[in-house]
């Protein structure tokens, strides 16, 4: 219950902060699909005090364990992702139905379908080696609110979870209510008043969020310190590259041409 | 004899020598990117040094990458409030900066595997190459697509890397586009935050 009230309250913090624009870092409209989408700041000063929090953490925390998992050999490391992936993409079917997207919404309940049951409860990826059903982009609320129109709003960082804009941020509550890993774990209520089932089965939800981070983390090593090591303002950064990743989500497409905007190219000749 | 001498030297220079320097590279962007794959494949085996590896990459990039275009296209719209001499000193500025940014971004791969896999013309201007870097046990597969800008047919010159659609061009405009604003539209703080990278 007391969580019920903390996401309804962030709910709503949120959408009355969506009018917010105060600050200035690198506002540019993005092409396609979000081409009302802007990269206002909503408080950058907190959003940068919050990210080098991030960093911080990063550093002491995350980057360490990322490090540790690469110990673990390669085809363990690849079916841990592919499981986690194969979870992950009860998530994606609810916002592919959401969108409307139902070709997408059949690839990816065959490919679980199918990778959990010949595929070992998805270790192994069968659904694109046999069957060919491609992996196709993961899908959140936030993207489908952004087909549905949505603007993005403000950019701001969170402690821990990172950069993310107020659309994204409903996105992430709204994932929680879509996610039917996270029912499956959380099917009832406990007397102590907290969401939550009587064996804290709901534990295994956090354990898979958090393995899916290390995941991540350990895949982008090499790049994040390339990153750092090459920006003279690692802020805007990482803002440049959130937003322009989640246009291309938004858009459904892999293709360059569709998501970036060239018309600054087309003026400057130098041959 | 002298003369005939001087005549073989003029022809093999400048007939040969010369051209063979500014068309080392294939005007087809398809296979010019193919070249530059393959070139850089050699300039990042293990075996290098650090420091051949930056020279090479160096030589290569100011031959094949338009450091002029891409600076000009990073500052945005402030280029237009430059003043000649300003612009003159971003342009030597940024050059030194790509290049240690650019040397730096790439000697980070050892080895790298990268299948060039088809070209999508845009316009007379600009040819889209698509690629790909195959997976390590470090890191997945990655697309890379290449904005070859092709005005001179000739000579094309590589603009932009777009990397899983992220367009590093784009990321660095915006980089600046913050450094500038945050220093309220200061132009000279980008100028010292260029040199202190430069020099770091």
């Amino acid at each position: 219950m007391i969580r019920k009230i903390i996401y309804i309250s962030i709910f709503t913090f949120l959408l009355q902060t969506s009018s917010v624009i105060a600050g200035s870092t690198g506002s540019e409209e993005l092409k396609g699909i979000s081409s009302q989408d802007t990269a206002e700041e909503c408080f950058e000063g907190f959003s940068r005090a919050m990210f080098e929090f991030n960093l911080d953490l990063d550093w002491a925390i995350f980057k360490p364990i990322a490090k540790g998992y690469r110990v673990i050999p390669l085809p363990i490391r690849k079916g841990t992702g592919n499981t986690i992936d194969n979870l992950r993409s009860l998530l994606t079917l609810s916002n592919n139905i959401l969108q409307g997207d139902f070709r997408g919404a059949g690839n990816t309940a065959g490919r679980f379908a199918i990778n959990t049951t010949v595929g070992i409860l998805g270790i192994f990826d069968p659904a694109a080696h046999l069957f060919g059903l491609k992996k196709q982009g993961k899908e959140d609320f936030g993207q489908t609110m952004g087909v549905w129109g949505t603007n993005s709003g403000c950019y701001f960082v969170l402690p821990i979870l990172g950069p993310t804009t107020i659309r994204d941020s409903v996105g992430l509550v709204g994932n929680v209510f879509l996610d039917p890993v996270f029912h499956i774990t959380h099917n009832s209520e406990i007397h102590n008043g907290l969401l939550g089932n009587d064996n804290y089965s709901e534990h295994n939800y956090y354990y898979y969020r958090g393995t899916s981070a290390v995941d991540f983390r350990s895949k982008n090593i090499e790049s994040f310190d390339s990153l750092e090591r090459n920006s003279i303002d690692l802020y805007a950064t990482v803002k440049s590259l959130y937003l322009q990743e989640r246009n291309i989500k938004i858009a459904n497409t892999q293709s360059s041409v569709e998501t970036q905007d060239a018309s600054d190219w087309e003026e400057i000749d130098t041959n | 004899m002298k003369k005939k001498i001087f005549i073989i030297v003029f022809v093999v220079f400048f007939g040969f020598i010369l051209p063979n320097k500014s068309n080392a590279y294939s005007s087809d962007p398809k296979q010019f990117i193919s070249e530059i794959v393959d070139e850089t494949k050699k300039i990042l085996v293990k075996t290098n040094s650090q420091a051949f590896k930056t020279t090479k990459l160096s030589e290569m990039a100011l031959e094949t990458v338009d450091i002029k275009g891409i600076g000009y296209y990073t500052l945005g719209s402030y280029r237009k409030e430059l003043s000649d001499d300003q612009l003159e000193e971003y342009l030597v500025l940024f050059e030194k900066y790509f290049l240690k940014s650019f040397t730096s971004r790439l000697t980070d791969y050892s080895d790298p595997k990268i299948d060039v896999l088809s070209a999508e013309v845009l316009n007379p201007k600009y040819t889209i190459v698509k690629s790909i870097l195959l997976a390590t046990d470090k890191r997945p597969e990655v697309k890379i697509d290449w904005r070859v800008y092709t005005k001179d047919p000739n000579k094309p010159l590589i603009r932009d890397l777009i990397i899983e659609g992220l367009s590093l061009a784009r990321t660095q405009k915006e980089e600046f586009s913050s450094v500038i604003e945050s220093n309220n539209g200061d132009i000279t703080k980008l100028f010292t935050a260029l040199k202190k990278f430069v020099n770091k």
